[in-house]
């Protein structure tokens, strides 16, 4: 069936701001002492009174998490407020004990900062609007017994410290939003605020996208976008949705302000049921808590405890160690990579960062992919002295690269040094002239056609005999060596 | 200030109260008066003034982060209209 004409497509530019919750690291939660390990305990078990929401109870505001929101705050280039204050944000959903969430409206922790993406080979800041505080809400999980659905209460998560940081409308396409998302939760792992695992919650995106004609700042319908559990799934579910709001135009139609959620296995965001009276939130300042003034050495004290953050380090990867873009950002985006590459450069001063860097981004990546571990456990396991050495074997000739790959492969499956693995299993790289000889010989002998090729003008033959040298000594001989006496013996022919 | 039927109405929904006619008009005149009265409020020239948030001048108070024993768990769950095991169980709830 043919469709009707659609109405010439407009050139449209798509508009995304990015809101994120991310729980935070403290012990305790938000406003109780109850602990905030919620995940690891029997249902209902982390509960008291306050975050239970009894009525007639007083909450009490943990001081870490203020510190928290303030170190992220100033990580971002945010200024932190002289007066901050806690507002009482109402919605009757059951999993909020109270029927109320204790926020931060009108007076957060921090305000208008920024941080950097780079896409593109481009450098683009993208605008923080605010970065403030808040409480978790209960865990629901929902049953369905033949037929007869309900669901079940676990309150444990209930007032975990929470932060939100909210962007501005500052992204253009799905890869700025990625790209700001990995920066982002790069950050927050730099700075040790957060655990800030998506795929376990503790770091959560909903995402603003609207699009409009190129050249304006005509508003069309905002939608938000829900339920991306993964940086893959903030991309594609943003991908999507440009599309579609592309697509609804173009055929006429009108765009809705409505908020959807994205659908994993479909592929798809679909309109979410929209709770109307839910979005009247009636904030009203939280009478139970004094606010904040945060005292200006405290602020500086804080200020003094933040870490290099990865735009920092990488720069510094670069410019101490030489290495290129490339590298220094795959091993600048997680902290602990970056921690365990500064270990190996200087446990061996004679070894070269980037050849370092070589087998950190090549290798031993290889070993973290098939593996599923992460670069700490393998930091116990290889240690950086032992993986240091074997770097330098390689690089000395000892061995080859290729056997240098198994040689660390081992190394992680075992915990022996290289050079233990090396005796065990006679892995040495022959460069013994009179070995290599005999062996070149014997290519010579068993290969007249390769020879009669040689003699033909064919430069190939020698490769093609250096090849079969390398196999006869499995891998072992020195190829530079195997291929200058190969070519020497066939010039004496 | 007279409320309207459908704001009386609304509010009641955010409240999650049920409403007879008899209470409409009750509780509706209730909340026009008190409206009036800020009505009054509001002439008042507040000009220059900082908004208060807070009716006493206590300000950061906070406590260290340290972990005070919870209830246990037949505590917590001792007042639950309906208690499922260790959960509370009540009626379905959409995502
Ligand atoms: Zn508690």
């Amino acid at each position: 069936m043919e469709t009707t004409n659609p109405i010439p497509a407009l050139d449209y530019e798509t508009v995304i701001g990015l809101e994120v919750h991310a729980q935070l690291r403290t012990r305790s939660k938000m406003y109780c002492s109850c602990s905030s390990d919620y995940a690891n305990a029997p249902p209902n078990t982390h509960v008291c009174p306050v975050c239970l929401g009894m009525p007639g109870v007083l909450p009490n505001i943990n001081r870490q998490a203020v510190e928290y929101a303030m170190m992220t705050a100033q990580a971002l280039n945010c200024s932190i407020s002289q007066y901050t204050k806690f507002d009482r944000k109402n919605y009757p959903y059951p999993d909020l004990m109270k029927g109320y969430q204790i926020s931060q409206y009108d007076q957060p922790v921090g305000l208008g900062g920024w941080l950097n993406i780079e896409v593109n080979q481009k450098i683009k800041r993208i605008g923080i609007t605010r970065v403030h505080q808040e409480e978790d809400v209960a865990k629901l999980l929902h049953r369905d017994e033949g037929g007869m659905a309900y669901s079940l209460v676990d309150v444990n998560r209930s007032g975990v410290p929470l932060m939100e940081i909210v962007s501005e409308p500052d992204m253009r396409s799905a890869e700025e939003a990625r790209a700001y998302l990995v920066k982002l939760h790069s950050i927050l792992r730099y700075l040790g605020v957060s655990t800030a695992n998506m795929e376990e919650g503790s770091f959560r995106c909903d995402a603003n996208i609207s699009i409009r004609p190129r050249g304006t700042d005509k508003l069309l319908a905002k939608v938000e976008v829900k339920n991306m559990n993964s940086f893959r799934a903030v991309f594609r579910a943003l991908e999507y949705e440009g599309e579609r709001q592309r697509k609804v135009l173009s055929q006429g139609g009108r765009l809705a302000q409505e908020t959807r959620g994205w659908v994993e296995p479909e592929g798809k965001t679909v309109s979410q049921r929209s709770k109307e009276f839910a979005h009247d939130y009636r904030y009203f300042p939280e009478p139970d808590l004094p606010p904040i003034t945060p005292s200006s050495a405290w602020v500086e004290n804080v200020r003094a405890m933040l870490p290099e953050l990865p735009e920092a380090r990488f720069n510094r990867f670069v410019s101490q160690f030489g290495l290129p873009v490339y590298d220094a950002n795959l091993l600048t985006e997680n902290r602990e990579t970056a921690e365990y590459y500064e270990l190996l450069v200087s446990s061996d001063p004679e070894v070269s960062p980037k050849e370092i860097s070589n087998w950190l981004v090549g290798a031993a990546a290889g070993i973290l992919n098939t593996s599923g571990c992460d670069i700490i456990d393998f930091g116990r396991r290889v240690n950086p002295q032992n993986f240091t050495a074997l770097v330098k074997l390689v690089s000395k000739a000892v061995i080859n690269s290729g056997t240098g790959k198994v040689v660390l492969e081992e190394m992680f499956d075992s915990g022996k040094t290289a050079q233990t693995i090396i005796n065990e299993k006679g892995l040495g790289q022959i460069s013994d002239t009179s070995e290599l000889e005999t062996a070149a010989f014997e290519v010579i002998r068993d290969n007249p056609q390769a020879v009669a090729d040689f003699k033909a003008g064919k430069a190939q033959a020698v490769k093609f005999m250096v090849g079969q040298l390398m196999r006869l000594s499995k891998g072992r001989a020195n190829p530079n060596m195997a291929s200058e006496i190969i070519t020497r013996k066939l010039g004496e022919l | 200030m007279k409320l309207s039927r459908e704001e009386v109405l609304h509010i009641a929904a955010l409240a999650k109260l049920g409403m007879t006619e008899d209470d409409i008009h009750h509780f509706g005149g209730q909340l026009s008066n008190i409206l009036e009265n800020f009505e009054v409020l509001k002439g008042v020239d507040t000009e220059g003034i900082q908004p208060t948030a807070q009716a006493n001048s206590v300000c950061n108070v906070m406590r260290d982060d340290v972990i005070a024993p919870s209830l246990s768990q037949e505590e917590v769950l001792a007042n639950a209209p309906k208690r499922d095991g260790e959960f509370f169980r009540i009626r379905p709830v959409m995502e």
